[in-house]
């Protein structure tokens, strides 16, 4: 897909509605399965989704007229509807809701990966810019955004915290966080971007943004775009199959000693061979 | 193997501190406990459970991390005041009623009495200075305010750059408000106002109050106007905040009008009749200010019945003591009941029928029940209850103001029962 000729960017931020029923920022000390609980089924979204809004948004404010849309996408149920509409009051300016059949199998990374490249391909405008979040807490699978990078042919800068755009080079320099430290590439768009945690905790504004009374109400006015994987040709069917799922092992209990002298006894039992002191 | 070093880990494993510090993490953490609100029974539509679910969050961001500070120095902590004041007005809480011109949401009664309660969950003190700025003060000055007065003093209320605060009761003048003693003398281009004005909400912080005086004492009733005065007119000032048992950080005080000028261009609504905005501000004021006992009722529930299931004695978690499920079920119901009149109330308002002896039901069924309510949770956490590391006590001081607060409970009973005398007065007449 060619990205746009203009200078101007189309930032297109991907979003997935997370399956869990209580949302992550309440302390479960019920059952999370009890109904009488108070759910807020605004806060839906995948913590790293809504991180990778909100730097689409940081990222206007700072370029002002440069960014020309901000477009959230979804791939879900009719239910997925509500996360696009949190995300448009978070301030993005329109979506796409790619819809499917309540009750269909949840689509794997590769699927969605396709799946936006059809979406990008279906773009008048082109994108030059994708931020997504780096895994969703649900699958914790962490492959989409590199998936869709390589289907695109397109530069990928993974684990981000920090973006920079110079839409006069068409360059942006992103921060990402590794196992060493912080490592900063320069990268050529279009990109495709997913976004970390640290960029939320250790930039100066670190208030997170909530979207304000008026931005959800100007939100149910924003356009959103229906379509569905027919009509974009992809085919989502699961290709993976779940064997089993268990649980960690439970933790056998410790045991209490009565005194040092048998702490040392039971240590060299366990084969603990003490160095020389 | 280093026989000190061995030791000195045992001593450590030890565990020292108990629950109370599980407590005191969770206020720090940013992570919210679950809210056993009922939305099924709340009823609400669509759009306003997605306007709910907005304010509780800010609420609970914003809000509930500071409330036990706020309440145990009394203040808001310096420079917070001013913040919090403009992200209520960014968040577009400050002016849910008023036309959006002005900046406001155009919405009804039902949401800012939402907005009340998710506030007042938070913190009982910030909500009800909350209400007392933008029910008393904004939307008085929206429903009876020229607009030239309107486009004066709402955007900037409503953007939180200004306070806003009422001003009717007087040291000597309470309940029997109309005999208010604060006169406004006629004098060339406007009127020089003198006395007192005592429990004025904000009256400390204000820079917009709405002030009931007498322009005509011989008129009795008939003879209350209603100005808009400003903080920096000459001879208005204020005496200090005064110390509370509860609603501690909304700052209380008197303020005193010595000479103090106002234009003719601030008189509000209509002269001589101000008793009519006194009275009509009334019945709304006491509707939305319902959402008062109940943020508290569902915050103490919220509270306590989590405690009960987390405390073990007798080997079982004293939740599951018949006598704690009587107080837990007591507690539920009368927390439910209670929003249901207040809801349905509001409702009715939102559809223009405003019933006075429905609106000060309200308020009084609900703030006797929070009184209720939140003692109740105090017991429900016995010794601990009695400790102000715990949230419980506040709970009750702050509930205990909606008692008295826009009318006593005796005065709101008088009122009802004199709406029903007058029915039968007039059938037979």
């Amino acid at each position: 897909m060619r990205p746009t000729a203009a200078r101007l960017l189309n930032i297109l931020v991907p979003i997935k509605r997370q399956v869990r029923t209580v949302d992550y920022a309440v302390k479960i000390r019920v059952n999370p399965d009890q109904k009488g609980i108070d759910l807020n089924v605004k806060h839906s979204m995948n913590p790293f989704d809504e991180i990778a809004v909100e730097e689409a948004v940081k990222l206007r404010e700072r370029l002002k007229d440069k960014v020309k849309s901000i477009k959230v996408v979804t791939i879900g149920p009719p239910k997925s509807l509500e996360t696009l509409r949190t995300a448009l009051a978070m301030g993005a300016d329109s979506g796409i809701h790619v819809e499917l059949a309540e009750g269909a199998p949840p689509p794997e990374p590769l699927g969605i990966a396709k799946a936006l490249r059809a979406v990008i391909a279906h773009e008048q405008d082109g994108v030059d810019l994708v931020i997504m979040g780096k895994q969703a807490i649900d699958d914790d699978a962490g492959q989409t955004g590199q998936m869709l990078a390589g289907l695109m042919d397109w530069a990928q800068a993974t684990f981000a915290s920090k973006v920079e755009v110079d839409t006069e080079k068409k360059e942006a320099s992103v921060t990402r966080e590794i196992d060493g430290g912080l490592e900063e590439l320069r990268c050529r768009l279009p990109l495709v971007v997913t976004t970390d945690l640290r960029g939320r905790r250790l930039t100066a504004s670190v208030e997170p943004r909530y979207a304000s009374l008026p931005n959800i109400m100007k939100a149910k006015k924003k356009q959103i775009v229906k379509l569905s994987p027919e009509y974009l040709q992809v085919d989502l069917t699961p290709r993976l199959e779940t064997l089993k799922v268990t649980e960690p092992a439970k933790r056998q209990g410790g045991a209490k000693v009565a005194s040092v002298d048998e702490l040392i006894a039971k240590l060299k039992e366990a084969g603990i061979k003490p160095v020389a002191s | 193997m280093n026989r000190q070093l061995l030791s000195s880990i045992s001593i450590l494993s030890r565990r020292t501190i108990w629950q109370r510090s599980l407590y005191a993490r969770a206020a720090v953490s940013h992570r919210r406990n679950v809210s056993f609100y009922n939305s099924d029974v709340a009823g609400l539509t669509e759009d306003q459970a997605e306007f709910r679910d907005a304010i509780t969050e800010f609420a609970q961001r914003e809000v509930a991390p500071r409330a036990a500070e706020i309440d145990r120095t009394n203040t808001f902590p310096a420079g917070m005041l001013q913040d919090l004041w403009e992200k209520l007005g960014s968040m577009g809480l400050l002016g849910i009623t008023v036309s959006p011109e002005y900046g406001g949401l155009s919405l009804g009664y039902l949401n800012h009495t939402l907005a009340m309660e998710e506030l007042s969950r938070a913190s009982g003190s910030v909500a009800l200075s909350y209400g007392a700025h933008s029910n008393l003060c904004v939307n008085q000055i929206h429903r009876w305010g020229t607009e030239a007065q309107k486009t004066k003093y709402l955007p900037d209320l409503v953007a939180g750059k200004k306070v806003g605060s009422l001003a009717m009761s007087e040291p000597g003048s309470g309940s029997d408000v109309v005999s208010m003693q604060l006169r406004a003398t006629k004098v060339e281009g406007g009127w020089k106002l003198n006395g007192n004005k005592f429990w004025i909400t904000n009256g400390p912080t204000a820079s917009t109050l709405v002030v009931y005086a007498k322009t005509a004492p011989e008129k009795g009733s008939r003879g209350i106007t209603a100005f808009v005065i400003e903080r920096k007119f000459t001879g208005f000032s204020t005496h200090q905040k005064l110390d509370k048992l509860g609603m501690r950080g909304s700052d209380t005080c008197e303020l005193v009008f010595e000479d103090c000028y106002v234009p003719d261009e601030n008189v509000l609504g209509p002269l001589n009749r101000g008793v009519e905005v006194l009275m009509s501000g009334l019945d709304l004021e006491r509707l939305v200010l319902c959402g008062g006992p109940l943020g508290l009722m569902q915050a103490a529930f919220d509270y306590a019945v989590e405690y009960v299931h987390d405390r073990k004695q007798f080997g079982h978690p004293v939740g599951t003591f018949q006598l704690m499920q009587g107080k837990i079920a007591d507690m539920y119901t009368k927390l439910n009941a209670s929003r249901s009149y207040v809801y349905a109330v509001a409702k009715a308002c939102d559809q223009g029928k405003v019933s006075r002896r429905d609106c000060a039901g309200a308020i009084l069924y609900s703030s006797d029940r929070a009184v209720e309510v939140t003692m109740e949770a105090m017991q429900m956490l016995g010794g601990n209850g009695y400790i102000n590391e715990y949230p419980t006590g506040r709970f009750l001081r702050d509930a205990r103001l909606y008692t008295v607060g826009a009318g006593t409970q005796e005065i709101r009973r008088m009122l009802i029962g004199r709406e029903f005398n007058d029915e039968f007065k007039r059938r037979s007449a």
